[in-house]
């Protein structure tokens, strides 16, 4: 849907009329969209920041959780927070449009009113808007950009590069991209990166063989006369995530015995500002900031986690805060400090939603994107079904996008059940949206999307639903991986998210019929990180079945029955099981 | 550098590492390749610690295990342990959980610093414990490392 403004206030004009609860008023008196992007500069010293925009060049809908449960000592605590208790927490006006940013609540019928997000020709806009109240700014990135999209995987990240020269981003960090294989992430950062300025950073990344750094650990800025060192962050575990083959020689970890060895040399070098480019996920850098001294903000990605303030942590020396920008290019972080005589006096930080019609595009951008899509519009314009309810990914246990994938799986494999890898990539359709071959990719392109059918016994699939379950769930975030929980089709189930690893799930069946240890059971799957896996890809399968069944009903959530989680916990809400 | 310092050890491996310091007389493999071998024997971590003569061990925290959080492949864990005990004698690495959870026995000598750097299998998730044994006494000290199958993160 492209609008221009004005027929978008008569969008909002006509939903006031309609007796919606949104901020209307507001919105018609024009304040809204002319003061929206209003950002007063403030201090000396400015950071901009996105993360994880999953190769999304054009603006999209994305839906944020109902459900995002923490663990440990992370109950109830942000970013584990959804819903009305998020809005309560920010204190964001309900039905507001920041509430329609930050939160799930009403979405459909509010991404009606208030259109796409995001988009690389509408996030330059507000880009170079800021930058221009800001002399000398940085744009960081903290990576999962060359990944996410049909052109993205045809391109090999090309089209996100070059997005990303345009955009103005001088550093970032890595996870996703990895998945493009070592030689070519070298072919980037050795080529287009170092031509144009951007410095690819990881302290967390050595080779196998000699423990030797593969990329620059830091880069130092000066900006406006003031020492600034950004340490980078890879995620910490890429090759088990992801498939080893992909960098065979590379060793990654959280390491922060070095990441404080590096504060250290960055702050005796002179850097006045510390901030560390993260690619950990918020939990895991919640933990670092208690552990590594000197760093002033992180500034992370990779769970997604839309949060408008940071989170302050406390350490040995000092108070480190912690960011989140979100996903998908719908936010842009803008860190603001004030430095005098050496020190930061002050800092005043927002996390800015990218609505598509309150920006217009930029037409240099728009140019190269119009571009780099020409040779395969044809195949991402291909309409493949319309959809009856909503589809998103987002979530803990399963997302309508991730049932539609099994529904499809088991359908076209004969499969008994399936499992969907707990990403949470992946963009939303409104209801009455037709699918096409773009948004199904949206949901499956990757390097290695094979599907499979495997003959699995029962006491198999217990063992990968806990191994994948302690990943989430681990009470220590170090063992944390940052996706969500893999998506189960056809086999119900009960979890504990408290319990031990062996211990969370249970009474797994199979149409009401307890699933036997030692019996076979026809698994369908997608994406595994074996080397050599081969299979059809994931989306000529979903494709397949899309085209047969032309209208998508909406699909019936398989969510596992929960146990021990509080009725009240502010990381849950609106959440039906299954069973 | 770093080039030619792989194409030098091409081929060779940690082969070449450890018969260096062999030969500097910093490390005697002969108990541990020689020796008694009750300990490599030995199923579950008290029985390796009995026959380690390390019943009774007190943790120490004098002792450091550096290890991943979660290994990047089971089959090759790199593993450093590097005890500030005084006069440490000998570093044994024990993963609980192997069906034989003594890897080895590093023992020191002519004052060699107490640190050792190795790479271990571990069949499963598993405490990684180092034993030292200095002066006639045994200090422990372990890290866990958890072997995961992988996929679905991100």
């Amino acid at each position: 849907m492209s609008m221009s403004r004005r027929e978008f206030l008569q969008v909002l004009a006509a939903a006031s009329a309609a007796g919606m609860m949104l901020d209307s008023k507001q919105v018609l008196a024009g304040n809204a969209p002319s003061n929206f992007y209003d950002i007063p500069a403030y201090g000396n010293v400015s950071l901009m920041h996105i993360t994880d925009t999953h190769a999304q060049l054009k603006p999209i809908y994305f839906r944020e959780p109902n459900v995002n449960v923490g663990v440990g000592g992370a109950v109830g605590k942000v970013p584990h927070i959804v819903g009305d208790k998020f809005l309560k927490h920010f204190n964001i006006s309900p039905n507001s449009i920041d509430a329609h940013a930050f939160t799930y609540l009403n979405f459909n019928e509010a991404s009606k009113l208030y259109g796409k997000v995001g988009g690389f020709a509408h996030l330059k806009t507000l880009v170079d808007k800021v930058r221009a109240a800001r002399p000398g700014s940085l744009l960081m990135d903290s990576g999962d950009t060359w990944q996410g999209s049909g052109t993205a995987l045809w391109t090999k990240g090309q089209d996100m590069v070059d997005a990303c020269i345009e955009l103005g981003v001088n550093v970032m960090a890595p996870h996703w991209e990895f998945t493009q294989g070592a030689e070519r992430v070298m072919e980037i950062v050795n080529g287009d990166f170092k031509k144009h300025g951007i410095d690819f950073i990881a302290q967390n990344v050595i080779t196998n063989d000699f423990g030797d750094q593969v990329f620059k650990p830091y880069v130092m800025k000066s900006i406006n006369g003031v020492q600034v060192a950004i340490i980078g962050q890879a995620f910490p575990y890429t090759p088990i995530a992801n498939p080893r083959h992909f960098v065979p020689d590379w060793s990654f970890g959280i390491r922060d015995d070095g990441m404080q060895k590096w504060v250290d040399e960055a702050r005796a070098k002179g850097a006045r500002i510390v901030v560390v480019l993260s690619h950990n996920g918020m939990d895991v850098d919640i933990k670092m900031a208690s552990r590594v001294t000197g760093v002033d903000v992180i500034f992370g990605g990779h769970t997604h986690d839309g949060v408008p303030q940071p989170v302050p942590v406390k350490n040995a020396k000092g108070v480190t805060l912690v960011t989140n920008a979100g996903s998908n290019g719908k936010f842009l972080g803008v860190m603001d400090f004030d430095v005098k005589g050496g020190k930061i006096k002050g800092w005043k930080y927002r996390l800015v939603p990218v609505f598509s019609n309150l920006l217009a595009a930029d037409k240099k951008m728009e140019a190269l994107i119009s571009r780099v899509r020409k040779p395969y519009e044809a195949k991402l314009n291909e309409k493949l079904a319309i959809t009856e309810g909503m589809l998103y990914r987002r979530g803990n246990f399963n997302g309508s996008w991730d049932q539609l994938i099994m529904d499809a799986m088991m359908k076209v494999k004969g499969a008994d059940a399936a499992f969907s890898p707990g990403f949470r990539w992946g963009t939303s359709l409104l209801s009455g949206d037709t699918i096409t071959m773009e948004h199904l990719l949206d949901q499956t392109a990757t390097t290695y999307s094979f599907s499979t059918l495997t003959e699995m016994d029962g006491e198999t699939i217990k063992v990968i639903m806990e191994d994948v379950c302690d990943n989430l769930f681990n009470a220590d975030p170090y063992y944390q991986q940052g996706g969500d929980m893999v998506r189960v089709g056809g086999i119900t189930y009960a979890l504990n998210p408290y319990e031990k690893m062996g211990k969370r799930i249970s009474d797994l069946r199979l149409h009401g019929k307890p699933l036997a240890a030692g019996k076979k059971y026809k698994v369908a799957g997608w994406a595994p990180v074996a080397e050599g896996a081969t299979g059809t890809p994931i989306w000529d399968v979903v494709a397949e079945y899309l085209r047969a069944v032309k209208t998508v009903a909406p699909p019936k959530l398989n969510n596992p029955r929960l146990i021990g989680v509080k009725q009240n916990d502010p990381g849950i809400a609106d959440y039906i099981a299954s069973v | 550098m770093n080039h030619q310092r792989r194409t030098v050890l091409k081929g060779v491996g940690s082969a070449a590492a450890v018969g260096v310091a062999v030969a500097a007389g910093l490390l005697k493999p002969t108990v541990a390749f020689a020796g008694d071998r009750t300990a490599f024997e030995a199923k579950g971590k008290d029985a390796v610690m009995n026959a380690l003569k390390a019943g009774g061990a007190a943790e120490s925290k004098d002792i450091t295990v550096k290890a991943p959080d979660i290994a990047e492949n089971g089959a090759v864990v790199p593993v450093e342990v590097t005890s500030n005990v005084a006069g440490t004698d000998s570093i044994a690495i024990i993963a609980e959980k192997n069906a034989f959870p003594m890897v080895g026995e590093f023992h020191l000598s002519n004052g060699a610093q107490g640190f050792i750097a190795t790479r271990i299998k571990l069949a499963n998730t598993s405490q990684v414990r180092a034993v030292v044994k200095a002066g006639g006494k045994v200090y422990t000290a372990a890290k866990e490392v958890k072997v995961t199958i992988g996929g679905c993160g991100g």
